[in-house]
């Protein structure tokens, strides 16, 4: 639990949850508008105290609109948005927030050390700078200019300016991007030790994997617009879906009427097959055409796995497109 | 909303004052420092003034003199403000212009920092590097170009420039919030060199055609020059007054603009 006093938090609105947590951070009802671009579509979306939140979905979907909203960077044109239950753009607030946000140019002739030091300054109780290139992986860095530094080392040096101030709240968008395994492994092991130490953490990432490795729920979201949220094992229950390649002469109608076939659509000179379970349509494609070839098996991508859930959600506009 | 959410947004950050002056030393001291490792901005920032300066007032008209007024001590005073007014727009300007257009002001943005802090490292960084270019000015003419004048009125001149850099540092946030990363610095050339030109900074105002001469009465450089030629004896004798308040008068419509940006960044003017 969050050692913070309940007069800053705001008790979640929801009949169902009033069991739960607190609210740190919410957007409710919230619509952003870039001229005639929706970026967010009427997205409620709550974090509650000690939770690790993945807002999950494709490039474009809206998750960096959500996280700058929760800033404070950028003003909902209908809704609001809420950090410990006031205005994110309060100085009180923005204390106890760390950011992690996508820059295009850091200055580069600063040292690691230097930057890390300068962002500290900021907070009451930052931790202490060792600690902070400890927790960062910078420690070897730490006299090098942010100019001579590798993509994955800047992208660290983002993250441990977001930590530097110990706070209670972290916004990470796109932490990982960009980083090798050991380095995304690392990042991961902190974002999991601010949680034990009782942090709040909402991180975004179009990786279905590293929604699943980290988060307590995941929030996905597709052009602007909410379309699932739970556990990741409930997140991948609705978008498990496996897509099958072959060569076959059976026509697209026969495949398509197949029992949990999902879609059929002709690729170059083969087949794909989305379906929820492959074993049985396999056997089935099989029995029917002895000629079948060049057959391949492979779990569904991202992208199709919210083209499944936006076909399972009740949706009053259609996407398909 | 609840009357304690009401009292908490309006809550201010309780730093002591001497947290707050820790930030803004900081804030400024690697803004100096960020500036100083940039090639590109000493270079051509502490470079062409002084160059000028050692071509045109020491190497070629070194003996010569316009009044009572050497050419090298003439000079000073105008290089000088060319320098100033370098140091100023180039430091504030490009720097605000990348800052805002590749979202390290946003990173910023989101922290604690004080916003102010950010601004008033830039107009430091600026004044800084404005008295090393005057001072780099003077140690030459003193070494090289026979300069002498009493201690005073050195100090005036000094003064009068590093004052001098507060409306071109105005100047360089009002054009850092509405030109981007990539124009910023073909911007801030196409304003700041036919103005250092009119203004009589690098050809002294008296050899420049009337109708130059007409036009450098608008221009803040002209008249930051002539508050520091009027120092060594070399000025057109008009009111100080009137070119102070000149001076001013730039200074705030140039934070009234960069104040329109500003609050267009926070998202104030849209929703």
């Amino acid at each position: 639990m969050i050692t913070t006093s309940v007069a800053t938090l705001e008790q979640p609105q929801h009949a169902d949850a009033v069991n739960s947590k607190l609210v740190v951070a919410s957007l409710e009802g919230v619509n952003k508008n870039y001229g005639s671009v929706r970026a967010l579509r009427g997205v409620d979306f709550r974090v509650r105290a000690g939770e690790l939140v993945a807002l999950l979905g494709p490039n474009g979907a809206g998750k960096t609109t959500a996280v700058k909203l929760l800033l404070g960077l950028l003003q909902p044109n209908s809704g609001r948005a809420r950090v410990f239950g006031g205005d994110p753009t309060n100085p009180e607030n923005r204390m106890r927030t760390g950011a992690m946000l996508q820059v295009g140019r850091v200055p580069e002739t600063l040292r690691v050390r230097e930057h890390i030091d300068l962002f500290s300054s900021y907070y009451q109780k930052p931790m202490a700078p060792a600690d902070v290139l400890a927790a960062a992986g910078l420690e070897k860095v730490s006299d090098r200019k942010f100019g001579d530094l590798s993509g994955g080392q800047r992208q660290r040096v983002l993250f441990a300016l977001a930590i530097c101030g110990d706070p209670d709240l972290l916004f990470l968008d796109e932490p990982t991007v960009g980083l090798d395994v050991e380095a995304r492994r690392m990042v991961w092991d902190e974002i999991r030790r601010m949680v034990s130490r009782g942090k709040t953490v909402l991180l975004t990432t179009h990786y279905l994997q590293e929604a699943d490795a980290l988060a307590d729920r995941v929030a996905v979201i597709h052009q602007g617009e909410i379309i699932a949220q739970g556990t990741p094992a409930e997140i991948k229950a609705k978008t498990a879906g496996k897509r099958i390649r072959c060569i076959t002469s059976l026509s697209l109608n026969i495949l398509r009427q197949i029992p949990g076939v999902t879609e059929v659509k002709e690729d170059r000179e083969a087949i794909e097959i989305h379906a929820v379970v492959a074993e049985s349509i396999v056997r089935e494609l099989l029995a029917r055409d002895a000629g079948l070839s060049g057959l391949e098996v492979s779990s569904a991508g991202l992208e199709e796995a919210f083209l499944a859930l936006t076909q399972d959600t009740p949706r009053e506009e259609n996407h398909s497109n | 909303m609840s009357t304690a959410t009401m009292a908490l947004s309006s809550t201010q950050i309780q730093r002591s004052p001497r947290h707050t002056a820790t930030i803004y030393l900081k804030e400024a001291k690697y803004e100096f420092l960020k500036n100083l490792r940039l090639r590109v901005y000493t270079a051509s920032v502490l470079s062409f003034p002084i160059m000028f300066y050692v071509l045109f007032g020491l190497v070629l008209n070194s003996h010569q003199a316009i009044g009572a007024t050497s050419i090298p001590k003439y000079l000073i005073a105008t290089y000088g403000t060319f320098g100033v007014m370098g140091a100023s727009l180039f430091g504030t300007a490009a720097g605000l212009a990348s800052d805002r257009g590749l979202g390290w002001l946003q990173v910023k943005r989101a922290s604690p920092m004080p916003p102010f802090a950010y601004f008033a490292a830039k107009v430091i960084t600026s004044m800084i590097f404005s008295m090393i270019i005057v001072l780099a000015l003077f140690t030459l003419g003193i070494t090289l170009g026979g300069v002498r004048m009493p201690l005073a009125d050195f100090a005036k001149v000094l003064g009068t420039l590093a004052l001098g850099s507060v409306p071109f540092s105005a100047m360089g946030l009002a054009l850092g919030y509405f030109t981007g990363p990539n124009s910023a610095p073909a911007t801030i050339n196409l304003i700041y060199l036919p103005m250092s030109f009119c203004s009589g900074l690098w050809v002294p105002i008296m050899f420049l055609p009337q109708v130059v001469r007409k036009i450098a009465l608008v221009l803040p450089p002209y008249h930051l020059s002539q508050l520091a030629l009027g120092i060594v004896g070399g000025g057109q004798h008009e009111s100080n007054v009137a070119h102070w308040e000149v001076l001013a008068a730039f200074t705030m419509i140039c934070l009234g603009v960069a104040r329109i940006g500003f609050q267009r960044d926070q998202g104030k003017l849209y929703g």
